[in-house]
């Protein structure tokens, strides 16, 4: 693969950009550029601030202080994708198509080619089949988004790009949902573009792509720039190395070690699901088990299965030593286990609602005296959990959605405890909260287990696996690539597993 | 007496809300004193007992069918079948009692037994709906416009195009009910009163209403805490189906007949009480007695313009329309100052 000519013409680049969300400060001075015909890696922890400087580069956000250059030229990119005009697109994560339209409709959607009056379909259809046939995609214009996988999908985002005579083209974590073969058909598209003249920025948690496909890498950190280097100069090690860098051990509290002979209290044996195969792990009183894996390995898939809200294609689950399953939440909760979601804002929080009803709600039957609502029981619950777990609020009577998302989190937490469980499942347990909140949540966790509760911590952030579990188990592809403990609980052997690299013997 | 009862019930979910929201917590009550005042200066007639009394008594249809709709529309749902549904239960209520009138003497039993197939057929189609919206998964909108034209079609039929009407020894018997009064206080107006505190009390003080405002406000999160979703938004539409056919049993008395007419455009009037009463179309948020006083507004603009010349009756509806619309606005106006 050739990675030689690329001019070093500078297309777009970001100087001393900082960006702030209210009083929180996501980015702090950041510097990056963008050569005409490379393919640019953004590498960092989740967190660290990729998706953000995304969305500056293409004018969704507007930087808090610093200049965006083009050509050269310091600009104002226009928001709310307008920046498309000037050439640069940015795919987003979660792809943004009308799923009920076709391809062709999709591609020229509001711009569609009239003539007259009418749409002109036939000239429309022609481009996009060939710009479709330009990048050896097996899709029909006429097709409809909702009959296309998720990696057709994206095609179809390329070739907006490409019918928009993209010369930047921003994509954020597109491998993250694709198999591997999708994987290698996508690069090739990204090489013709790139042979086209197309600067690409690109961002991936999966280093061995990075090594592939990039010509240059720059890494982020809580925020900050560290450092942009040819690809070649960077081993897998060396990146991963940028992308942790800090001092672990201030943020994490210290680890009790758990029993050997602790009680097994969940203990899962050959689970399949829809998603996952073949799933058996034990969960001890009193320990802290982290699932690692990359987004899409099945990790969330499993819990939601032992705790009723999925199906279990065949296996068996034992809680307390006896062979159980949970059909429902209520069920879960009434045997004392707790699943804490990920996604706060659509399955964890009435965001319309305040903080009592919120805290109250999954433990709703402790709270009923008389067939009533005990609302000073509830005023208690509530005072209760604002103290424990620190939530910070000028305004008592605030809603949930008004929440930072760090106090959000912390709500949830004090939502699940009132129901008293034994064992805590938490998805994501520090997803887009600060430093500072951060740490205060590991060491709630930890003082869960040394209370005696067994948690489950379900995350994409190594670090904090590493820093608060006693065991991983280490998903990839909706199986368990490997169970660490001890001293293996480390990034490159987590990495290992977590890509497919190593199974376990 | 109905407006001195609410305003105690009003008082309650006041005393933890920002001020600011007062005034929109308050605005129906306000909107209601403000057209009590105007109907007031535009005729003497407005306030005497026997006018006051009729608007009661008229709101009481609307009313007790709109207290049902707050829970279906609280809890995300919406029911358009409700029309229909009381002139198709008041339809069958009527030749069911006839029919028993051929074997037995005109009694309370025939009464009762026209009550049981009242409040049977309620609970039925209520059921009906809310299962076909959960378990079926059809849109709320599809399946009880669905279900609004089978029930008309069903009472045309019944009727066979005309009119059922009701025996008259019977009718005689159960006149009373929307006739009467007890203590000074017409029996229908009574009725939404004590309907109106039950769903008070179900909406704000139990379990289910708790329920009800989860699933409206986000039906994920509900699920996620161990609500059992489906069962509450089926329990919402036997709700509604029951305070339908509670409104019918005061109905049926009034003309003592049933067709093809009765019941027609309830469903809007009663969507309209809620939605003027401040509970959220969309759902997560319902106030019972904002309901009632929704209502009763609508009532007293049908009344207004009948004692006035200044604004033709017939614009009742161009009224009704403006008012819906005004009082949505200005409740989405605070939603975003809250923000």
């Amino acid at each position: 693969m050739s990675k030689g000519e690329i001019s070093t013409e500078i297309i777009l680049s970001a100087e001393g950009v900082s960006k702030s969300f209210g009083s929180v400060a996501v980015l702090f001075s950041v510097g990056f550029n963008l050569r005409k015909g490379e393919v640019h890696a953004l590498i960092g922890e989740n967190g660290a601030g990729k998706s953000t400087l995304m969305k500056i580069l293409s004018g969704l956000h507007q930087p808090t202080s610093g200049t965006i250059k083009l050509d050269g030229q310091e600009v104002q990119l226009p928001p709310f994708g307008q920046a498309e005009d000037l050439g640069i697109v940015l795919i987003h994560q979660e792809l943004n198509l009308a799923e009920q339209l076709t391809v062709e409709e999709n591609v020229f959607l509001g711009r569609e080619m009239v003539n007259g009056l009418l749409l002109n379909r036939k000239e429309m259809e022609q481009k996009v089949q060939s710009y479709l046939d330009e990048l050896g995609a097996d899709i029909s214009p006429r097709d409809r988004i909702c009959d296309l996988s998720i990696a057709e999908k994206q095609m179809v985002e390329i070739v907006k790009a490409m019918s928009r005579d993209a010369r930047v083209l921003i994509m954020d974590e597109p491998t993250a949902v694709l198999t591997d073969a999708e994987t290698q058909l996508l690069f090739k598209q990204i090489e013709k573009l790139k042979n086209s003249g197309v600067a690409i920025i690109f961002s991936s948690h999966k280093l061995a792509e990075i090594k592939r496909i990039a010509d240059r890498v720059t890494v982020m950190r809580d925020g900050q720039w560290i450092a942009t280097k040819q690809t070649e100069e960077l081993s897998l090690d060396a990146m991963a190395q940028l992308m942790v860098g800090r001092e672990l051990s201030k943020l994490y509290p210290p680890k009790n070690e758990v029993d050997v002979d602790a009680e097994v209290v969940l203990e899962v044996k050959n689970l399949y699901t829809d998603f996952v195969k073949n799933i058996s792990f034990q969960l001890r009183k009193g320990q802290i088990l982290g699932f690692s894996g990359l987004v899409g390995s099945g990790r969330t898939a499993v819990f939601e299965a032992i705790c009723g809200l999925g199906e279990i294609q065949s296996g068996e689950v034992f809680l307390y030593g006896k062979k159980t399953q949970l059909n429902s939440v209520a069920q879960a909760r009434d045997a004392g286990v707790a699943y804490l979601t990920k996604d706060r804002k659509e399955k964890g929080l009435l965001l319309n609602q305040q903080m009592q009803p919120n805290l109250t709600l999954l433990a709703l039957p402790n709270f009923v005296k008389n067939f009533l609502m005990d609302d000073k029981a509830e005023q208690q619950a509530t005072a209760r959990g604002i103290r424990r777990f620190d939530i910070r609020a000028r305004d008592p009577n605030i809603t949930a959605g008004d929440m930072s998302g760090g106090n959000q989190q912390k709500l949830l937490l004090a939502k699940i405890m009132e129901i008293d469980p034994q064992i805590v499942i938490i998805d994501e347990p520090t997803r887009g909260i600060d430093v500072g909140t951060k740490q205060q949540i590991y060491s709630f966790i930890a003082a869960l287990a040394a209370d005696g509760m067994s948690v489950v911590v379900i995350s994409s952030e190594m670090p904090e696996i590493i820093g608060i579990c006693h065991e991983v188990v280490v998903m990839y592809n909706g199986k368990i690539q490997g169970i660490l403990q001890g001293s293996e609980i480390n990034e490159s052997e987590i990495v290992r597993y977590a890509s497919g690299l190593r199974e376990a013997s | 007496m109905a407006e001195i009862d609410l305003n105690e019930l009003s008082r309650k979910p006041k005393k933890s809300l920002l001020s600011r929201l007062d005034f929109k917590t308050l605005g129906p009550f306000i909107a209601m004193i403000v057209l009590f005042i105007f109907g007031y200066l535009i005729n003497d007639a407005f306030i005497n007992s026997g006018n006051l009394s009729n608007i009661l008594t008229r709101s009481s249809f609307i009313g007790i069918i709109a207290v049902g709709a707050t829970f279906v529309i609280t809890a995300g749902g919406i029911d358009l079948s409700v029309g229909s549904m009381a002139a198709f239960i008041s339809g069958i209520m009527i030749l069911l009692m006839n029919e028993l009138k051929t074997v037995m003497e005109p009694g309370l039993t025939i009464i009762f037994a026209g009550v049981a197939i009242s409040i049977v057929l309620g609970i039925a189609a209520g059921f009906i709906n809310g299962f076909l919206t959960t378990k079926g998964k059809i849109e709320a909108f599809i399946v009880t416009l669905g279900s609004m034209g089978i029930y008309r079609s069903l009472v045309t039929y019944s009727a066979d195009g005309g009119t059922i009407s009701l025996d008259r020894g019977v009718r005689k018997i159960y006149r009373p009910v929307y006739y009467e009064d007890l203590f000074g206080i017409p029996i229908p107006v009574l009725v939404f009163v004590a309907v109106a505190i039950v769903g008070y009390i179900l909406l704000n003080k139990t379990v289910f209403g708790r329920h009800c405002f989860a699933i409206g406000s986000n039906e994920n999160v509900a699920k996620y805490s161990a609500v059992n979703v489906d069962r509450t938004r089926i329990k919402t539409y036997i709700l509604q189906g029951i305070c339908v056919s509670i409104a019918t049993i005061i109905y049926v008395p009034r003309l003592g007949s049933a067709s093809a007419q009765t019941g027609t455009l309830w469903e809007l009037e009663a969507i309209a009480a809620v939605i003027i009463g401040g509970t959220m179309l969309k759902g997560g948020y319902g106030r019972i007695w904002g309901t009632v006083m929704g209502a009763l507004i609508l009532t007293m603009i049908g009344n207004i313009l009948n004692l006035t010349d200044l604004i033709s009756n017939y614009l009742n509806g161009t009224v009704q329309g403006v008012i819906i619309v005004v009082a949505v606005y200005l409740q989405r106006g605070d939603w975003k100052k809250k923000k």
